[in-house]
């Protein structure tokens, strides 16, 4: 057993599931029903100090003076901090290291982290930061990304990681896959357009949360709302120049992440720090409003698209330009970078593509990872141009995207390895669910059908950090009671990683799933996972516990076998019991069958591991990208628009997601539902919108409107399981990819009911009314708002001034 | 400081806090009853949502001094009600929203599920839509509301010993069936 093998989609034992594939209450289900989930905030320690920090009122400016004094005189106030007690950069991808604790000589964003004070209580802390005088120098904010683009100074950053950047460019990247203008010239049909996604961001219910306690001996322990514990301790131990030994990073019960909580963040340094100089348990908690200026929300991309089709439908190029609004920090945006154009090539096979992403800084809230991570955008682009494409060409939108299917095990254009695939098998289930056949084109004025496909990775290939380590690792232990504790890095952040990782032991040791218990995301007692982002924890802790699993599981059989002097092959463990397959008068409990391996074998355990093939093409940048499978999913979405008010409702939203094998449909339905919920959400109601100084317009959750019951459709979850060959039982991704459609099946489905395209998002009420004026037009086609074409021309040229 | 007489959960407690510090605060961090939650601290998100003589009320707009002639249910409250009127396990409304999946980080369901129980406790059939609107001053950003509704519908369903309607996701079938008990699993999701 090692790694990189694979366990295949079938059951552990011939006598098929008997825990995976059902309806199962959550591992921690009962613990949160009932209030006694312990969350970041719920942690209570003797002696603790509140902490707060001080932020930017300026979009960008240097930093001329701080002085800490009068808030250092209040009584209360045990610690002030500033920039230079943490002086070190860090960044969540090792190559653009650009961040600091708080900020050292320059501020970058309003919101950005300037000075920190821990006090007795909070309204201490907040009296003192008041008493903190800090003397800025304004420097021209940029707010435009086009204006970031093509004015390089002054400059936001003006070196990361000892190399000079290039104006304000964050990362360009260009690729080619075959030829693309030779595509455009054979095609029978080309369709070029602007499509422009605003920024929005996560949400999480529960505010960013961390609280520090070090140690006399010298142990730095930190509770934090974070997804990525491993990650949060390998920098705090570079920021704060400790060994990573000396750090024990712990993930609460989690309220809430989609992306939000996976950059090491301010508070954690800040924290542990002050916790390092008073030498008493702080905390800090974030207001909402904070949780806004943090941010790392879905960058807004100004899209321009060309895709060429031959006359029967089928795709011969696309053709993207995309220009990135990063705000002021680079987080994970080297990744967003390649994922907005890496990510398109699926579920459709076209056989020449082009893309040119760049990536600007700007003096807003830094963007980041947020679901569905650099590809959302660029899917509500080529969504909806592909539904144009079909418009032209007379074809159904639905008969389109089948035209156009990759199918399985093969390879797309820029040489990722797609192995399952039930694309095709959504289509049909949501054509159905909605009745499709029947309404689509036929309903009346004002109502309308739309349909949209996209696919997503099941992890990436690569570590952050490179290395060639497992990404995932788990530790069994026997018990002799019966119990089995499982030791997973995996960070539950409320998406089910631990029922997941519960059932999966059951399963394979044959135990009912109470007798199991999980122990995650303690960097002190959980073996190295890489955390719950790019969708990875189903597909790549899954199978590491099956990895360990089978270790122990043969010790045990081996025991039993020797006590019935029978071949092991007859030996079952099912149900919390072990029997002879051939001999029912033999039968034990599970526990006396672990006595017996003990006796034999000793001390019981297991670790197990999990670690990618060698994935990717072999161009640079072809790495990212690469995952070991993908998810795919299509939407149908039933909309009405109101012409007097332009309002539109999205009434029904049939989602088919194929998730390899759904190990719980239930926790499966939930993240479709949810992702669905989140897509619509961006499409019609939320904007993190700011003002002309680059201030958040409406840093609270009633301002910047995340749907409530009311608002929010009626979502139909519909399963297709596909059994990938290497995933665990053959499952995949489930919590990012069913998002990815909402956006653009909107928009086409408002096509459908009023004959109108929206481009530009967020389709307000205002937008929706000028594309019908502009439609009413004679002669006029439905014409986007301005902003977007310019900029992406803007890209262009810079990008060809450089090459 | 000021000396408050709250009526808790059953409890009759005497506590000390600050003037100005709201009935969530007082739950939270002198009373231990951190399963009320805070999600933004300016009503919007009702994690913090407890029961006022039944009604729902938002904890983190409720100064703690305007709360002593009121009997407070927290969630924490919910089950010790239930097993002294002779019940087993969890409140059925806290049963439902695990056996339907409606916990997902679980953050806001403290409220949720009050919100939940109030309304059940006002109208106990309530449509489809009724729900909604009574669940519509707590948001949740995990679930989509679906399995939430579900929960609640289960709850409805099985109080008057009717089957609930299946899920997209399980056409034909109730998955739910043999969940109502915690600790069983072997039974639960038949044919699933």
């Amino acid at each position: 057993m090692a790694a990189r093998d694979v366990h295949g989609p079938g059951p552990p034992w011939k006598q098929g599931f008997r825990v995976i594939g059902k309806a199962l209450r959550k591992e921690d289900g009962i613990a949160k029903a009932t209030g006694r989930a312990i969350y970041a905030d719920d942690i209570l320690l003797p002696g603790m100090l509140h902490a707060k920090i001080l932020r930017s009122p300026h979009a960008h400016a240097r930093i001329v003076s701080i002085d800490t004094q009068r808030a250092e005189a209040l009584e209360g106030v045990h610690a002030v901090i500033t920039g230079v007690d943490m002086p070190i950069k860090y960044g969540v991808i090792p190559w653009t290291p650009d961040e600091n604790a708080l900020a050292v000589d320059k501020v970058r964003f309003i919101g950005d982290e300037v000075a920190a004070v821990a006090a007795l209580d909070e309204d201490t802390a907040n009296e003192a930061l008041k008493r903190i005088a800090v003397e800025y120098e304004p420097l021209y904010a940029f707010l435009d990304p086009r204006e970031a683009l093509e004015r390089p100074e002054p400059q936001i950053h003006a070196e990361i990681r000892a190399k000079k950047v290039e104006g304000n460019i964050s990362k360009h990247v260009q690729l080619d896959f075959g030829d693309v203008d030779a595509a455009m010239a054979e095609a029978d049909v080309v369709v070029e357009g602007d499509y422009f996604f605003h920024g929005t961001t996560h949400t999480p219910i529960e505010p960013h949360c961390a609280v520090a306690q070090h140690s006399a001996d010298g142990v730095l322990t930190l509770w934090s709302s974070t997804q990525i514990t491993h990650y949060v301790q390998r920098a705090l131990a570079q920021v704060l120049e400790l060994p990573e030994s000396r750090i024990r990073v712990i993930q609460p019960c989690l309220g809430g992440a989609f992306g939000g909580k996976s950059d090491p963040f301010a508070l954690e340094f800040v924290v542990a720090k002050l916790a390092m100089i008073t030498g008493r348990p702080v905390k800090c908690l974030w207001t909402r409003e904070e949780v806004f200026y943090a941010h790392r929300g879905r960058h807004p991309m100004n899209m321009r698209y060309k895709t060429g089709a031959k006359k029967n439908g089928r795709l011969t190029g696309v053709d993207a330009k995309i220009l990135i609004d990063g705000g002021a920090y680079s987080s994970f945006g080297l990744v967003t970078t390649y994922y907005a154009g890496q990510l398109l090539t699926g579920p459709y096979d076209f056989p020449s593509y082009r893309f040119d992403s760049t990536r600007v800084f700007t003096n807003k809230p830094p963007c980041g990872p947020k679901r569905g991570h650099g590809s959302v955008q660029p899917r509500f682009a080529f969504e909806v141009q592909l539904d144009q494409v079909a418009e032209r060409l007379g074809l159904d939108p639905i008969e389109i995207r089948r035209i156009n299917f990759q199918g399985e095990e093969t390879k797309t254009v820029n040489d990722l390895r797609i192995t399952s695939n039930g694309f095709l098998e959504c289509l049909d289930l949501v054509e159905e669910a909605s009745g499709w056949r029947e309404r689509h084109g036929k309903l009346p004025r004002g109502r309308g059908l739309g349909v949209a496909g996209s696919m997503y990775i099941s992890g990436t290939n690569y570590p952050v950090y490179p290395n060639d380590m497992p990404q995932a690792g788990i530790q069994l232990k026997l018990d002799r009671s019966g119990l089995v504790t499982v030791f997973t890095g995996g960070n539950d952040i409320g998406q089910g990683s631990n029922s997941v990782v519960r059932s999966i032991v059951a399963e394979e040791l044959g135990l009912d799933p109470h007798d199991v218990r999980v122990v995650a995301a303690d960097t002190d007692l959980c073996p190295v996972d890489l955390g719950a982002y790019s969708s990875r924890v189903t597909f790549m802790v899954g199978n590491a516990t099956i990895d360990a699993c089978r270790k122990v599981r043969a010790l045990i059989v081996d025991a039993v076998a020797e006590e019935w002097q029978v071949d092991p092959q007859r030996v079952y463990m099912g149900l919390g019991e072990v029997s002879d397959l051939e001999d029912l008068g033999k039968r034990m409990t599970t526990r006396e069958a672990f006595h017996l391996a003990e006796t034999k074998h000793d001390t019981l355990g297991a670790t197990g591991s999990y670690n990618t093939p060698k994935l990717g093409g072999g161009y640079r940048g072809g790495t990212i990208g690469a995952s070991p499978a993908y998810s795919f999913t299509a939407h149908v979405v039933e909309a009405s628009v109101s012409e007097e008010t332009g309002r539109i409702t999205v009434e029904n939203c049939w989602i088919a997601h194929d998730c390899g094998r759904a190990l719980n449909p239930m926790l499966v339905a939930g993240q479709i539902e949810g992702s669905a919920y989140m897509g619509i959400a961006e499409a019609l109601l939320e904007h993190h919108e700011l003002n002309r100084f680059g201030l958040h317009a409406g840093p609270s959750l009633l301002d910047y409107r995340i749907p409530t019951a009311t608002d929010t459709p009626e979502l139909h979850a519909l399963i297709v399981e596909s059994l990938d060959p290497e995933g665990p039982y053959g499952a995949k991704e489930a919590g990012e990819g069913p998002l990815h459609p909402s956006v653009p099946a909107i928009s086409n489905a408002v096509h459908d009911a009023v004959g109108i395209r929206l481009t530009h998002l967020p389709f307000t009420p205002g937008s929706v009314l000028s594309a019908l004026r502009a439609a009413r037009k004679p002669g006029a086609r439905s014409t986007p708002s301005p902003t977007s074409t310019d900029m992406a021309a803007a890209a262009a040229r810079v990008a060809s001034e450089k090459a | 400081m000021r000396v408050l007489r709250l009526r808790v959960n059953g409890d009759r407690l005497t506590v000390a806090a600050p003037e100005h510090w709201t009935l969530l605060e007082v739950l939270r961090y002198e009373l231990g009853l951190i399963g009320s939650k805070q999600g933004c601290d300016k009503g919007d998100c009702g994690a913090c949502t407890v029961l006022a003589d039944g009604k729902p009320i938002l904890s983190c707009l409720t100064l703690a001094a305007t709360s002593e002639q009121r009997e407070i249910t927290t969630i924490e409250g919910l089950m010790p009600a239930w097993r002294a009127r002779g019940g087993e396990g969890a409140d059925p409304v806290q049963e439902a929203f695990d056996r339907c999946g409606a916990l997902q980080c679980g953050f806001c369901q403290p409220g949720m599920m009050l919100s939940a129980r109030a309304l059940l406790n006002e109208n106990p059939e309530p449509a489809r839509a009724e729900i909604r609107a009574a669940l519509d001053g707590n948001l949740c950003r995990c679930t989509g509301y679906t399995q939430i509704v579900q929960a609640v519908e289960l709850c409805i369903a099985e109080s008057v010993g009717a089957e609930p309607a299946p899920p997209a996701w399980a056409p034909g079938r109730n998955p739910w069936k043999g969940t109502a008990r915690a600790g069983r699993w072997d039974e639960a999701g038949e044919d699933a």
